[in-house]
């Protein structure tokens, strides 16, 4: 089974959690991802992410059942939060659940780096003396 | 024919807008129309990479455009 959400709403941890929790699962594996205070030195004010929703939402479908083909699964969970973050605050929770943990470990792993290829979200990181969109230049 | 583009990130403050119009031969494809994007704004030149994607999925540069489909410009996503 197979959870997707984009969001401008803060995401729960916990909530995503009880999704994915079974009986019949061996293991959960979460990623969390936190918005970071600094870059390269510099402190980062806040992250502005936007998505392109619709395909945002249907590349993350695919990653997930993907990873579900790919390994012995019970449940993937991806949500993804839109609109201004400040340090500390999550874009990002992965959720996966399975008999074992072993495929648990290693579709979290699939799910958040093909993310960062292929789902269009974009985030520009605010400083104090300017801002830049990530990844966008050589 | 005349299309319209979406724009995201990067693109959108370049072009200015989150969707422009561009008048382009009938069947143009997709190779074609990001050659014509950065023909027309120099400022994507200083961009790594631009993909496009028509009606939500990536299309490569052989893919034709047709006028009614939703068209978007993809600069490297950096979503997580």
């Amino acid at each position: 089974m197979v959870d997707i959400k984009i969001s401008s709403e803060p995401l729960s941890v916990q909530s995503c959690i009880d999704w994915v929790m079974s009986p019949d699962c061996g293991g959960i594996d979460v990623f969390i991802g936190t918005v970071r205070n600094t870059t390269k030195g510099k402190r980062v004010l806040r992250l502005e992410f936007e998505a392109y929703e619709r395909m945002a939402l249907s590349e993350m479908e695919k990653i997930a059942v993907d990873a579900s083909l790919k390994w012995a699964l019970h449940k993937i969970l991806i949500h993804h939060r839109t609109g201004v973050l400040v340090a500390g605050e999550i874009p990002v929770i992965i959720a996966v659940s399975a008999p074992h943990r072993d495929a648990a470990f290693e579709a979290c792993r699939y799910a958040i780096d093909t993310l960062k290829l292929t789902v269009p979200i974009w985030k520009k990181e605010v400083f104090e003396d300017g801002a830049v969109w990530v990844a966008a230049h050589p | 024919m005349q299309i319209e583009l979406m724009a995201f990130g990067i693109v959108r403050e370049f072009l200015g807008s989150s969707t422009i119009r561009l008048d382009v031969n009938d069947g143009i494809t997709v190779g074609e129309l990001r050659t014509l994007l950065r023909d027309h704004h120099p400022d994507m030149h200083g961009i790594s990479s631009i993909a496009v994607a028509l009606n939500g999925n990536y299309a490569t540069d052989e893919t034709i455009v047709v006028s009614n489909d939703e068209i978007a410009i993809i600069p490297p996503v950096s979503g997580g």
